[in-house]
């Protein structure tokens, strides 16, 4: 009994504590399911939008369409870049197991060469490895299916329908043009800071992988890119697309219709045939650029789908330079083409009369240095159009040397030279317009900044520390055949919206006035129809059926120490050979400057290339092929010459730069 | 013929507990619909297998619930060391997969011991205090500590770290309340956070090691270990109180969460009901586990309580462990929640430790008599 006793006690004790351990339990289990609904209203509450985003995020895949580039075409509709599909064949590297491996058995399906493999390595370096890199472009249909039928045995590797930039005219105002090619790190550090600049306009390069590099491709990008469309495609984990969510269509590229007119751009490449030079020819009374050539020229077809290495190599080791945009980058000493200007100046400044003669004795005397005039013993009785039609040096440097450096370069820059016109495609240089300031600036040793009287005798004539690129030459004559109305170049006349077709004009307003005389102005386009009547551009101009003005010029390249300038040097110490000409007389339509490297005289080889230009432009006759050279006359050719600088008998002869 | 059936009806009925009939079936009925909205895609298959595997699973508990606590209790001992002779067979001649050794293969089927490890340890032990329950001394607890930890050792040496803290916690709440003195398990816990250290080093398996890292920081490894517990979040998260409706969650449809109808099926259920879906089934584990505690304190023997209440926090530590991990609070265990993972041996476990609780309650009259 009391056993029993005990045991109940017992157990009743048992069963008291087992009952406050099962109250404990309960605690803990209130506690623990408390602590979870507690995490789960954190996530589901606070972090709800959180990951709402993230969960949208995880399931939209935002993939880019990229718009159509914008067209170019010339003034005449001919068409200078445009667009085409194609096929082509492209490894994105990190889904690949053996880059190398899988070309090599790409190769046996696919004709793929060794210059592809080596821009394709090229490309490499350049992307990133989960891009999609192409590798052939350009496929046949026939390819495509051969391809297409064993395409599971290639991850990584697809054929891609893409656009391609197609330049038809080939090499044709290539520099002018320009190309487009892929973006590179610079690219888009400059469309960051375009998008920076302009947060109102929609730059975005989402899945755009060519971007214009020179030329109008470049200056005119943003207009020609368009807006990247947008695809909302909803993915699996696996990446699989499952739905298009939503499509926002992307709008094309706007067109760029182009001053320039191909054909007459045509007849002036083929004027230069294989010499080196440019040529810009200019509408005056508006500044549009008909042609625009720099010779020789590339093909920007070859740069479209990433240039190939012994392409690239082939431009960049040609002597002849033919990257070089020699129309608006390279500046070389004007020479006589100067001395219209040198004329207009003294007039405007009221130093001389156009009636003011002197009598050239064939040199120039100046501080103890002799500047000689080409012609020995001189022009005689030289009177301002006289100066103009011979190309007196000695009238000029008497006319410098009167002006000073300052008024003339004062006069210089006022009607466009030393200073970037403004044409509508980058890569211009501002040429070099000396003066005490620009020699200060220049050099840094006091003895070298200093300006000497000597120095301001030979800008005169157009030679010294001169430098103009064509383009300047060219908008400097327009500037003043305007009577001072400055045209700012351009070679879009308009863009064309592609949605709307509604063309936006390049602005033809006057950019500033020049005072100018007009009889002034008139009186120099007097003296240069006399050099093609009857001076040095009178042989290229002979017989034409319209009226016309000119200047020829040499710029030197290499001193001759004396020597009688005779035409037969060694091709490349031959002077550049220039001619400024407008047509015709009264109403200029329009305006060309010519150069010619090493072309000897102007007379002889770039008045001809006016010539034709001019034919074509005003007459619409064509002279195809390169421009035959007018054998130069002794003495016609002389006339021009650029002047040795001589001091006194042994002193050292005045360099050049 | 009538009669007997009508009979034989009345008799399950009289083993049947209803509030934990209507839980169980309940919490089945949820669990259908959440594997149907993450298989639904890859076609109906799995969800015809998982009705299969509920009506067995029911078919059992009813079956267990007939048996008396009593013919149970006899029966422990030989479970446990049938589990054990199991166990040590695995770590003999086991299947590998995966890396561990946790199969033992019968020819046709591959069985897992530790899986019945997990009634059979806290049987065993109920069975063990109610043996010596008058004369309960220290001693005994040490013994029970041995019975805990032979299996619970041989289960983490598959590796299976998981299944061996289930396995040791089913084992430690019989011993919790058969009444372990509070000092023995405050020292206990002191000496297991000295001895985390070396746990860590010697111990733990570099994949364990990374699981417990991954739970800390999952941003580490975003598409490694880390890539489940970011999935479940942003299901969880992005589910928001209402949830996207079902069959409406992005993150289950397209494949996002991965085991989603296994380990991760808490993740579909929250993405597509919410927190009022996540927090209505914590209701319902809550009611399911508050039950077997009735019943437990109700209990008439040393060996139904202890089983009892054992059972009962088994399945709260399932349904914590499994959310908790899917949630992101506890680290990545191969633990699936109760009644709503698709899977077949899991339910059997389950419903054979609800049958027990009935047996216990529906034979408590018979006791006292």
């Amino acid at each position: 009994m009391n056993r029993n006793m005990n045991d109940f006690q017992h157990s009743q004790q048992e069963l008291t504590q087992f009952r406050r351990r099962l109250l404990f339990a309960v605690l803990g289990v209130f506690l623990l399911f408390g602590a979870l609904f507690a995490r789960l209203a954190y996530l589901q509450v606070f972090l709800h939008d959180y990951y709402s985003t993230r969960a949208e995020s995880n399931r939209i895949s935002l993939s880019p369409i990229t718009p159509n580039r914008g067209n170019i075409t010339d003034r005449n509709g001919v068409v200078l870049a445009r667009n085409y599909s194609a096929f082509t064949l492209e490894i994105t590297p990190d889904q690949t197991r053996d880059l190398e491996a899988t070309i090599d058995a790409l190769s046996e399906l696919i004709d793929i060469q060794a210059k592809d493999r080596r821009r394709f390595k090229r490309l490499l370096e350049e992307a990133k490895t989960f891009e999609s890199i192409p590798i052939r472009t350009r496929l046949t249909d026939e390819e495509v299916a051969r391809f297409t039928a064993r395409r599971y045995l290639f991850p990584g590797v697809d054929v891609k329908a893409r656009l391609f930039r197609q330049y038809p005219e080939g090499a044709l105002a290539a520099h002018a043009i320009g190309y487009i090619s892929r973006i590179n790190d610079n690219d888009l550090a400059w469309l960051e800071q375009e998008a920076a600049e302009h947060p109102d306009r929609n730059i975005n390069y989402k899945g755009t992988t060519l971007i214009g590099k020179i030329g109008l491709e470049k200056e005119y990008e943003l207009e020609l890119h368009g807006v990247t469309g947008y695809e909302q495609i909803e993915v699996d984990a696996a990446g699989r697309a499952v739905r298009v969510l939503s499509h926002t269509a992307p709008v094309p590229g706007n067109n760029l219709v182009l001053t320039l007119d191909a054909a007459l751009q045509k007849t002036a490449e083929a004027a230069f045939g294989q010499r080196r030079g440019a040529l810009v020819a200019l509408d005056p009374r508006d500044g549009a650029v008909l042609a625009l050539v720099s010779n020789p020229a590339f093909d920007p077809n070859l740069f479209v789908d990433g240039i190939r290495f012994d392409d690239w190599d082939e431009l960049n080791a040609n002597p002849d330079k033919p990257m070089l945009n020699r129309a608006i980058y390279s500046a070389y000493p004007p020479g006589s083409t100067f001395k219209p200007l040198m004329a207009l100046a003294a007039l405007s400044q009221g130093r001389r009369k156009a009636s003011y003669t002197i009598s050239d004795p064939g040199f120039f005397s100046f501080g103890g240095r002799l500047f000689m005039d080409d012609k020995a013993g001189g022009h005689g009785s030289v009177d301002m159009e006289k100066s103009i039609i011979v190309s007196c040096n000695t009238y000029y440097y008497h006319l410098a040397n009167d002006l000073g450096i300052d008024a003339i370069a004062r006069f210089m820059g006022e009607i466009g030279l030393g200073a970037r016109t403004g044409i509508d495609i980058p890569g211009e240089s501002e040429g070099v317009l000396p003066s005490p300031e620009w020699k200060a600036r220049r050099f840094k040793s006091r003895e070298q900044q200093k300006w000497y009287a000597g120095e301001t005798i030979s800008v005169g004539i157009g030679q010294g520390y001169n430098a103009y690129t064509p383009l300047q030459m060219a908008h400097a004559l327009a500037n003043v055949l305007n009577y001072g109305r400055v045209f700012p170049p351009h070679l879009v006349d308009a863009v064309t919206e592609s949605g709307t077709g509604a063309a936006r004009k390049v602005s033809a307003a006057p950019a500033r006035q020049i005072p100018l005389n007009p009889e002034h102005v008139d009186f120099i386009k007097r003296a240069m129809a006399g050099v093609n009547r009857e001076g040095t551009g009178a042989r290229a101009f002979a017989n034409a059926p319209y009226t016309s003005g000119g200047k020829t010029g040499t710029a030197q390249v290499y001193s001759l120490k004396g020597q009688r300038y005779a035409g037969r040097s060694k091709e490349r110490l031959r002077d550049h050979s220039w001619f400024v000409a407008f047509a015709p007389l009264e109403e200029p339509r329009i305006v060309v400057a010519v150069l010619v490297e090493n072309g000897g005289f102007g007379s002889q080889s770039a008045a001809p290339i006016a010539r034709q230009v001019f034919d074509y432009y005003l007459l619409g006759k064509d002279s195809a092929g390169p421009a035959p050279e007018v054998a130069a006359s002794a003495d016609e050719g002389a006339l021009d010459a650029a002047p040795p600088i001589l001091s006194p008998a042994g002193a050292q002869h005045a360099v050049l730069p | 013929m009538l009669f007997y059936l009508r009979r034989q009806f009345l008799r399950i009925r009289a083993h049947l507990d209803m509030p934990l009939f209507i839980i169980v079936l309940l919490l089945m009925g949820v669990g259908l619909v959440t594997v149907y909205s993450a298989t639904h895609s890859v076609g109906v298959g799995r969800l015809d297998r998982q009705i299969i595997n509920m009506l067995i699973a029911l078919a059992i508990m009813l079956a267990v619930a007939q048996a008396a606590p009593q013919k149970i209790m006899r029966y422990a001992p030989l479970f446990y060391f049938a589990g054990l002779a199991l166990l040590i067979g695995v770590a003999l001649f086991g299947v590998t997969a995966n890396g561990s050794r946790r199969w033992l293969s019968l020819g046709v089927v591959n069985i897992q011991p530790s899986e019945i490890m997990k009634i059979a340890m806290p049987l065993m032990l109920a069975w063990f205090f109610h043996k010596c329950e008058a004369e309960l001394k220290l001693r005994h607890f040490a013994i029970a500590l041995c019975i805990l930890l032979l299996p619970t050792l041989l289960i983490l040496k598959q590796p299976d770290l998981g299944t061996s803290l289930l396995v040791g916690a089913a084992g430690f709440f019989v011993i919790f309340f058969a009444g372990l003195p509070w000092k023995i398990m405050l020292g206990a816990a002191l000496s297991a956070i000295a001895a985390l250290p070396l746990l860590w080093n010697f111990v733990m398996h570099d994949y364990q090691r990374r699981r417990v890292l991954t739970l800390l920081d999952p941003g580490s490894d975003p598409l490694g270990a880390g890539y489940h517990i970011i999935q479940s979040s942003i299901a969880i998260g992005s589910g928001g109180v209402f949830g996207k409706g079902w069959l409406k969650g992005t993150q289950t449809q397209l494949e996002f969460i991965p085991e989603k109808h296994t380990d991760f099926i808490f993740a579909v259920l929250s993405e597509e009901w919410g927190l009022l879906g996540g927090g209505l089934l914590l209701l319902l584990f809550l009611a399911l586990v508050g039950r077997g505690l009735m019943i437990a304190a109700a209990a008439p023997t040393l060996f139904s309580r202890l089983l009892a209440a054992a059972i009962s926090l088994i399945l709260f530590l399932y349904a914590f462990v499994n959310m908790g991990m899917v949630s992101g609070i506890l680290p990545v265990v191969g633990v699936p929640l109760p009644f709503i993972s698709y899977g077949g041996t899991a339910l059997v476990t389950l419903t054979l430790g609800i049958g027990i609780l009935m047996s216990i309650h529906t034979h408590r009259m018979l006791v006292k008599k």
